[in-house]
């Protein structure tokens, strides 16, 4: 079983990449699991329909440790097992906390036993790496991929820098390795060239580029992902390549973040100054 | 009347707890790690935690208990306690020189989310653990569970950081001996050697915790379970776990890693509960009882029917953890004692379910709560008086108010002194059992007693 999971800035994209990803797997008849580690408990959205799931901290909450994993899991497009660990409603609480707890829950009950036969786990975490919470994805034992989802603008950049020191530091003690940077375009100039020399730099690689197109956002307005929504259109042939990549690839390594004056010369050299 | 504002009539009480029949996990982690020869347990956290789990594990046992803190400050809060880890560590082998540390998490650096495994594995990459010596962990948030999972964690994480395979079989049965007394811990291997059973027992608080006075101060006793052997428990013939709360996580894990089998009990508290004991012992190591354990059982036995009308029909209300509270309720029962309030502190799914089971027998109802508190204990007491009491210290507000004799079992007793010296597990430790309950309840009777019915031989 392989545990990936997917960082990156908050609004680039996430959700809406793994999920289509997801569903090029699934397609592939891969079985793969998805929990959502974002409060805000979205991450599975068009993989099951609608934003309709008892979350795994609700349910925690209202029946006490007594959590069956069926209350949890529920299933999603192509076979697809959802959960979402959610959390505190903005301004209260610790969100961090809840990942942690959401995380030894799922262990705990079994849901990634052998009997479930999974090929895949995908973590879907929310914004940068804020706090020890959010780092729960990469202690040993647990993700043991992650993927960086970026775009050719200096903050989607300077997140994913940074969320590789985080790598960084847990890549030392364990097995967590990096296996690439996944460009969600937004048409920024140079953006592919950028992107994958910023790859090269933490000594990673652009895994695929994914151009910006309407279909997404029209396939999101419906629920559903875009392969299920128009399986024929170019946009899911992107996240079908995607996923045979991420299915293939070979390549992990403990990034090397860069320094802030690198990472802005980066910009000066391929992006908006030329 | 310290306890007068407690009413009679039970109301619905969701989201508060009063006099909690429980304390924080790492009281249970530190007790589990002091059972380790040459070991030093660490707190990381603030030092108040490690200042309040030393202190009451110090009027528990009446010993000095030596625990190590990571000294979060707000500035550790904030940017993670890595630093402060890896300093301590450095500076503890340096100026102790434990052969093991064992590093338990509070609420705090839970909260914050510190990965202590990768804090280890980065101070062994670094070069500040020395070599041979060990740094090992267990997750103890205090608000999951009870001190009884903190024990339960860190058996996990002895375990988990030390087991290994050789793939050659070394003949012993290691034993989980639960949350118990150095005594108990004594006691059980003295069974296992009386039983020609060679065995690990760990952790063993014996000699540690109840240790002499010989005027030297060691600050780690010639006591404990010695590394090597933690090692070995993964080349074992089988495991039994005493207390299925407190010790059946590390059984199942070696069964797990290392395909040693696991065998789950109850405490070997009263007489059923220490025959199974026996015969699982007997069985795992093919061996077969011995008269010097026959004696002991028959001597049990004999006490018992010679006092059985002073205990007959008598009501209990107990209060302790899910494990010892399981074996006294069963032991209550095959003396004729009725059991009929009985609450634990720790949550457990099937602890309720596992008394209504063991007391249908009774014919009666009984009052069992899970997690419950002693507040609601002195509700129902109110409303059917008892007999006796049987659970730690704090139940001794309780018997004042009430006027019910006291028996102190389980932990803390902080008033008290016998528990780190005399058992209450395995046939002695019946004995023992009896014998004070026997005396509670013969004190009542001669100080209640009529001048006309003032008994001479009882």
């Amino acid at each position: 079983m392989r545990k990936i999971a997917i960082y990156g800035k908050g609004g680039i994209g996430k959700s809406t990449t793994t999920q289509n990803t997801v569903a090029g797997l699934a397609e592939m008849g891969r079985r793969v699991m998805v929990v959502g580690c974002d409060p805000k408990a979205d991450s599975t959205r068009l993989l099951l329909g609608g934003l309709n799931q008892k979350t795994v901290l609700d349910t925690l909450r209202e029946e006490g440790e007594d959590v069956d994993l069926e209350d949890i899991l529920l299933t999603g497009f192509g076979g697809t097992v959802c959960t979402e660990s959610g959390g505190p409603e903005p301004g209260v609480g610790c969100a961090g906390r809840g990942i942690i707890t959401s995380i030894n829950l799922l262990e705990q009950l079994g849901a990634y036993k052998e009997e479930q036969n999974l090929e895949y786990v995908f973590y879907d975490v929310l914004g940068d790496v804020v706090c020890g919470g959010f780092a729960m994805p990469m202690r040993e034992g647990k993700a043991q991929e992650i993927y960086i989802v970026v775009s050719g603008e200096m903050m989607a950049m300077y997140a994913a820098n940074n969320i590789c020191k985080g790598i960084l530091k847990f890549a030392e003690a364990g097995g967590v390795r990096l296996g690439g940077l996944i460009c969600n375009s937004r048409k920024v100039d140079n953006e592919e060239e950028m992107i994958t020399q910023l790859a090269k730099r933490l000594g990673t690689r652009m895994i695929h580029f994914v151009p910006r197109d309407n279909m997404v956002q029209r396939a999101e307005i419906n629920r559903k992902t875009v392969i299920e929504y128009d399986p024929s259109h170019p946009q899911a042939g992107e996240y079908r390549a995607l996923a045979k990549k991420i299915e293939d690839n070979g390549m992990f390594v403990i990034p090397k973040p860069l320094p802030m004056e690198e990472l802005e010369k980066l910009l000066m050299d391929f992006g908006i100054a030329n | 009347m310290l306890l007068r504002h407690t009413p009679k009539e039970i109301t619905g009480r969701e989201a508060l707890v009063i006099n909690p029949a429980k304390t924080c996990q790492p009281i249970g982690a530190m007790v589990a790690a002091l059972g380790i020869e040459g070991c030093l347990p660490h707190s990381h956290g603030s030092q108040g935690c490690c200042a309040y789990h030393r202190s009451t594990l110090s009027r528990h046992y009446k010993e000095p208990v030596m625990a190590a803190t990571s000294s979060f400050t707000e500035g550790a809060s904030v940017f993670g306690g890595q630093a402060n880890l890896l300093a301590a560590i450095q500076t503890i082998f340096a100026l102790y020189n434990p052969e093991v540390i064992a590093v338990h998490t509070t609420c705090l650096s839970e909260t914050i989310g510190d990965d202590v495994p990768q804090i280890a594995e980065k101070a062994r990459q670094e070069g500040k653990v020395p070599p041979g010596k060990h740094v090992i962990n267990a997750s103890t948030p205090s608000y999951v569970g009870s001190h009884v999972t903190g024990f339960s964690n860190m058996c996990l994480g002895i375990v988990k950081n030390l087991a290994v395979k050789t793939g050659k079989r070394n003949g012993k049965i290691n034993i989980i001996p639960g949350f118990t007394e150095p005594s108990d811990m004594e006691e059980i291997k003295r069974i296992c050697a009386m039983m020609k059973v060679p065995v690990i027992l760990f952790p063993d608080t014996s000699g540690v915790l109840n240790g002499p006075l010989t005027g030297k101060y060691l600050m780690f006793p010639k006591a404990g379970t010695p590394v090597e052997e933690l090692k070995a428990t993964g080349d074992s013939r089988a495991t039994l776990a005493l207390g299925e709360w407190a010790s059946a996580d590390a059984a199942k894990y070696l069964d797990s890693a290392f395909k040693v089998p696991p065998v789950i009990l109850d405490l070997p508290i009263g007489l059923s509960a220490t025959d199974r004991f026996v015969d699982a012992l007997r069985k795992a190591a093919g061996v077969t009882v011995p008269a010097s354990v026959e004696f002991e059982r028959g001597q049990l036995l004999d006490v018992m029917a010679d006092m059985h009308p002073y205990l007959y029909g008598k009501k209990v209300a107990i209060a302790g953890d899910p494990d010892q509270v399981t074996a006294l309720a069963e032991f209550f029962l095959v003396l004729g004692m009725l059991p009929v309030h009985i609450v634990t502190g720790t949550p457990g799914k099937r602890f309720e379910e596992r008394i209504h089971k063991m007391t249908g027998t009774m014919g009666r109802p009984v009052n069992v709560k899970c997690p419950g508190d002693m507040f609601l204990l002195h509700q129902w007491i109110k409303n059917e008086p008892v007999d006796l009491l049987v659970g730690n210290t704090y139940l001794k507000y309780i018997a004042r108010d009430e006027d019910i004799p006291l028996v102190r079992h389980g932990f803390p007793i902080l008033d008290r002194i016998g528990h780190s010296y005399f058992p209450t597990v395995g046939y002695k430790g019946g004995l023992r059992l009896i014998e004070k309950i026997l005396t509670a309840l013969m004190d009542r009777q001669d100080r209640d007693s009529t001048e006309t019915g003032f008994e001479l031989v009882m």
